[in-house]
Parts: C-alpha cells; sequence; structure tokens
C-alpha cells in the first residue's frame, strides 16, 4: 500500500471505530474530553506506525489498546512528576481502569456504550449548536473543519463550541449512561432533535450558494441508523429514520441541472430513490406497529410516505395528508406544521379554504421573517388567479430568504406572474 | 456513496444447502454489526441457480435457458448493499466478513445520477423523461 492509500484506510478505520473507541474510553474515564484525548493519541500512532507496519487484522481492538495504553502512561508521567499521595482520587481510579484487560472485547457493552455517549452529547446542558457539533464530531467521526465547513462557520468557531460543550459536560457532571425511563421520553426527543437538524441543513440549507448539502444528509441517516439498531423499541425512533429515509429519496430530483431546486409538484419521480423509498416505507411500518399514539416524527413520516406512494401530484391522497397535519398541528401546536396543513388544504379542498388558513398566520410571531410565509400565500394566489398580488408576496420572500438557489427561484416565480 | 457487494456461489449454496448453525450465527453477529454502524441498507441471498433461468438474445430471438447453471464459483448467491463514506470504508467493513477458505468476495460501486456527469445531457435526459411519462400513463 502507498502512504496516502494507508493514510486514506487509516481515515475509514477510524470512521468505523472513533464512535465506539471514544465511548468505550468514556465509560472507563468517564470524562468525554479525556476520552477524545486518548482515542486522538491512538490514531496519531495508527498514523504513524500503520504505514511501516501495515493495518493490523483487528484495527478496533489496537487503537483501544494503544489508547489505554497511553492513558496509563500519561497519567504515570505525571505521578513521577508530582508526588503521589498529590494524585487525585479520580486519576488513581481511571489508572486502576485503564489496566483492566477485558474492556475492549465486550462488544454489546460497546454499543450500549455508544447509546451512553448519544444522550450525553446530546444533552440538554448544551446548547442546540453544542450539541450538534460534539455528536457530529464524537459520533459522526467529522473533523472539525468538516463540520465547520458543513454550517458555514468558522473553524476556530467550532473548535471553541466543541471545547466549550465538553467542559459544561465535565463541570455539570453530566452521567455517561442512557435515561431512566421516566425521562427517557423527554432526553429521547432532544437526541432526535439533534439528529434531524443536521438532515434538515443538508435537506434544505438555511444559507450559502447551494440548496442542498447531500453529505450532512448522509450523516444524519447514518447517526439515525445507529440509532434505531440500538433503540429498535422506540416507535420515534424508526419514526424519525422513516422521515429521513423518505425525505432523502427525492435528494437527486431536488435540483436541476443547473443547482436550481426543483419543488416536489415539479420533480420526475422516476429519480426518486426507490431503496430509500422502500426502506423508509418499512421503517413507517415497524414506528406504527409498535404503539397507538403516533408521535410527531412518525406523523411526518406518514405524511412523506403520502408522497413516496403517489405516482403523481395529482394521485396524491391530499385528505390523508390534511388528516395527518391535523394530528402534527393538535400535538405539536407549530405555526409551520399550520403553515405546511394550509398547502395541503389547498390541494385536498381549493385555494380559498387554504388562504383562509395561510392569512390566519399572517400576525404570527413565531413566523415573523420566515420565507415560506409570503411563499405559500404567493402560491395559493396564483391558484386563485390573483398574479398581481401573488408576485409581491414571491418578492417578499425572496427579500427574506438567505439560500441563493431557493432565492433565485423566487424571483423566477415573481417574474412568472407578470407584471 | 453506495456499494453492493457480491457473494459468489458454492457447490453447497447450489446444491441448495442451508449453512451451519455456526456460520449463520457468525454471519447474522457481522449482519448485526453491519446494521448497528448504519452501513447496511439492504442484503439478501439467492436460491440456488436451479430455480432461476437464463434469457438469450440474438437479434430478434430469445432463448430461454434453464438452470443450474454450472461453475458455482462465477454465480452469484447473495449481495448487500452499503452505503459508506469511502471505498475505503467499504473495503474495511468487507475485511471484517466472515468468509474463509479462499473465497474471493466482490466489492463494486453503484453508479448514482452525479457520476453520470456530463453524459447525462440535457436532450437525453429529457427523452429519458418523456419514456416515463408515457410509462406512466400505461
Amino acid at each position: 500500500m502507498t502512504p496516502s492509500a494507508t493514510h486514506r484506510a487509516i481515515d475509514a478505520v477510524w470512521r468505523i471505530e472513533s464512535a465506539r473507541l471514544i465511548a468505550g474510553l468514556t465509560r472507563i474515564v468517564r470524562d468525554v474530553a479525556v476520552a477524545e484525548d486518548l482515542a486522538q493519541d491512538a490514531l496519531v500512532a495508527a498514523l504513524e506506525q500503520w504505514p511501516e507496519s501495515g493495518i493490523p487484522d483487528r484495527p478496533g481492538a489496537w487503537l483501544m489498546a494503544t489508547a489505554k495504553r497511553r492513558g496509563i502512561d500519561e497519567l504515570r508521567r505525571r505521578v513521577t512528576v508530582e508526588r503521589k499521595h498529590e494524585l487525585i482520587g479520580r486519576e488513581l481510579e481511571t489508572l486502576q481502569q485503564l489496566d483492566r484487560p477485558d474492556l475492549a472485547a465486550r462488544v454489546d457493552d460497546v454499543q450500549d456504550d455508544v447509546l451512553r455517549l448519544i444522550f450525553m452529547t446530546c444533552h440538554p446542558v448544551l446548547s442546540r449548536e453544542a450539541r450538534v457539533a460534539l455528536t457530529l464530531r464524537l459520533l459522526g467521526g467529522l473533523s472539525t473543519p468538516e463540520i465547520a465547513r458543513a454550517f458555514l462557520v468558522p473553524e476556530g468557531t467550532v473548535a471553541q463550541r466543541i471545547v466549550r460543550a465538553k467542559r459544561t459536560l465535565a463541570e455539570a457532571r453530566v452521567p455517561f449512561e442512557v435515561p431512566a425511563r421516566d425521562e427517557l421520553a423527554e432526553r429521547l426527543s432532544t437526541v432526535l432533535e439533534v439528529i434531524y437538524l443536521v438532515f434538515n441543513e443538508g435537506y434544505a440549507a438555511t444559507a450559502g450558494e447551494h440548496w442542498i448539502r447531500p453529505a450532512l444528509c448522509e450523516d444524519a441517516l447514518r447517526l439515525g441508523r445507529i440509532l434505531a439498531a440500538l433503540m429498535p423499541r422506540e416507535a420515534e425512533v424508526h419514526g424519525l429514520l422513516a422521515l429521513m429515509e423518505l425525505q432523502a429519496s427525492r435528494l437527486r430530483a431536488r435540483v436541476g441541472p443547473r443547482g436550481e431546486p426543483v419543488l416536489l409538484a415539479d420533480q420526475d419521480r422516476a429519480r426518486w430513490d426507490h431503496l430509500l423509498v422502500q426502506r423508509g416505507l418499512a421503517g413507517l411500518r415497524r414506528a406504527e406497529e409498535l404503539h397507538g399514539a403516533l408521535g410527531p416524527y412518525t406523523l411526518q413520516a406518514a405524511i412523506a410516505a403520502c408522497h413516496a406512494r403517489a405516482r403523481s401530484v395529482e394521485e396524491t391522497d391530499w385528505p390523508r395528508i390534511v388528516a395527518l397535519y391535523d394530528g402534527l398541528a393538535a400535538l405539536t401546536g407549530s405555526p409551520v406544521v399550520e403553515l405546511n396543513r394550509a398547502v395541503a388544504v389547498t390541494m385536498a379542498f381549493g385555494p380559498e379554504a387554504g388562504l383562509e388558513i395561510v392569512d390566519s398566520l399572517a400576525d404570527d410571531p413565531a413566523l415573523r421573517g420566515y420565507h415560506l410565509l409570503p411563499s405559500v400565500r404567493g402560491d395559493v394566489l396564483v391558484r386563485l388567479g390573483r398574479l398581481a398580488e401573488a408576485r409581491e408576496e414571491f418578492e417578499r420572500a425572496a427579500d427574506l430568504c438567505d439560500n441563493e438557489r431557493e432565492r433565485e427561484l423566487l424571483l423566477s416565480r415573481a417574474v412568472a406572474c407578470g407584471a | 456513496m453506495r456499494f453492493m457487494v457480491l457473494v459468489p456461489g458454492s457447490p453447497e449454496s447450489e446444491a441448495g444447502e442451508m449453512p451451519s448453525t455456526e456460520l449463520l450465527g457468525t454471519m447474522t453477529k457481522y449482519n448485526e454489526e453491519l446494521v448497528k454502524a448504519g452501513v447496511m441498507l439492504a442484503g439478501e441471498g439467492l436460491h440456488p441457480t436451479s430455480r432461476g433461468a437464463k434469457v438469450r438474445f440474438n437479434r430478434n430471438e430469445r432463448t430461454v435457458i434453464d438452470g443450474p447453471f454450472t461453475e458455482a464459483k462465477e454465480l452469484v448467491a447473495g449481495y448487500w448493499i452499503w452505503e459508506c463514506a469511502s471505498r475505503e470504508e467499504a473495503i474495511e467493513w468487507l475485511k471484517r466478513a466472515p468468509f474463509d477458505g479462499g473465497v474471493e468476495i466482490e466489492l463494486r460501486q453503484i453508479f448514482e445520477a452525479d457520476d453520470f456527469g456530463e453524459q447525462l445531457t440535457p436532450e437525453l435526459r429529457e427523452a429519458n423523461e418523456r419514456l416515463r411519462k408515457r410509462t406512466a400513463q400505461n
């Protein structure tokens, strides 16, 4: 293998092993920052040694053994520098833990460790941005520059965010555990929110020159699939995964040849990814079978499934979509859901009914500055033949929109309304 | 990116023999690992070629050839579809599969829309679309 081929192979091993490695080390040292440092040290050692020695047969076990050895070396070094009685108890304990030989071998435990790590990086003591950055870094195996590029923020900002997040977790003494039954639902919804935030930033980028960023969707899908395998009895986990698979199935039909957005109604449905459609529909079935009351992600997946099953816009079961949005609106009380419901009502029962809902949202403070409010209103007005008003709405929407590709689309729709 | 892993047949798979409990166990464990890593999208085993057929194309002529087919090791007995970040990652995963005895497992990248690039001109795209519309009407 050439050195660069070995480096690419090490990258691949890192992507496969890093989450389990950091999770396993966090269980031992009880500090995610120390665990990550040890894992990084092991990676550096691999980068030094593997180009010479070749990649070991069990690279995960090699990395774990190396990380533990480094941890022991580091602590021993400190012991000789300081006097032994000055060594704090925690470090002594860590040293003893690291010396136990059997830890890397217990595969099931390691899987549980990954789940514990997810709940830690998505802990409510952290800000939303911090949860996203830390989860992508520790569970997605993304580097700081990769995260910075994905969210269009400076590298220093992400690095700061991650350092502060790790400090916050340590200071708040956030335990390394899966939450108990009574708080599980609430904590799980935070985890699902983090994954869906990542997905959405890839699916409809809020800023920048690209309309979609598929790599972020892939990262979110991967996290969703990992979580679904770790928590197979949680309906909403399957619901979220089904929702993401169904939405991702449209990714390649969602962008035109010049990078412009293509809306659902105009998409070539033959270009949808049918493997993802099938996986999404199967995931939705699993979610629906698990318990009676459908959660918000499962309801959204059910809506996405109505589109996935339809061969065209006209053949879509719009009344069912309206009913599902009714359920979702009752559950969330969200004005964004209400706005989506207005679109479905327009399609099912005509633009007058849709406009009534849109206009009832006009003064909602949560939608102030949200470009999709005037965009939807413009859409409904076009259907009513009120083109001059529609044009104004599309122009207003374009003004509010931060994504360049989407703004171009809105402006072209304004132009299409005529003078 | 997406990969297909092609598992070749063997005299045993062609005879319709199920693998030993032990092999089934290790294979199940491996599949679980793939699922838990979010890598596996699909995977199936195929019945022996005695239950399959071939169709040979020659001008307007279509000849149906019933299974079984010879050369078991050139036949496909099963496949996986994986989602990985790189070819290297797919290779790393494949290296962990519980195969033995000199068997060679083939890994192939699946074409995605972007891979066609310039080849799929707007005209070709349009022609494709017309074709699809017509099929949708049938």
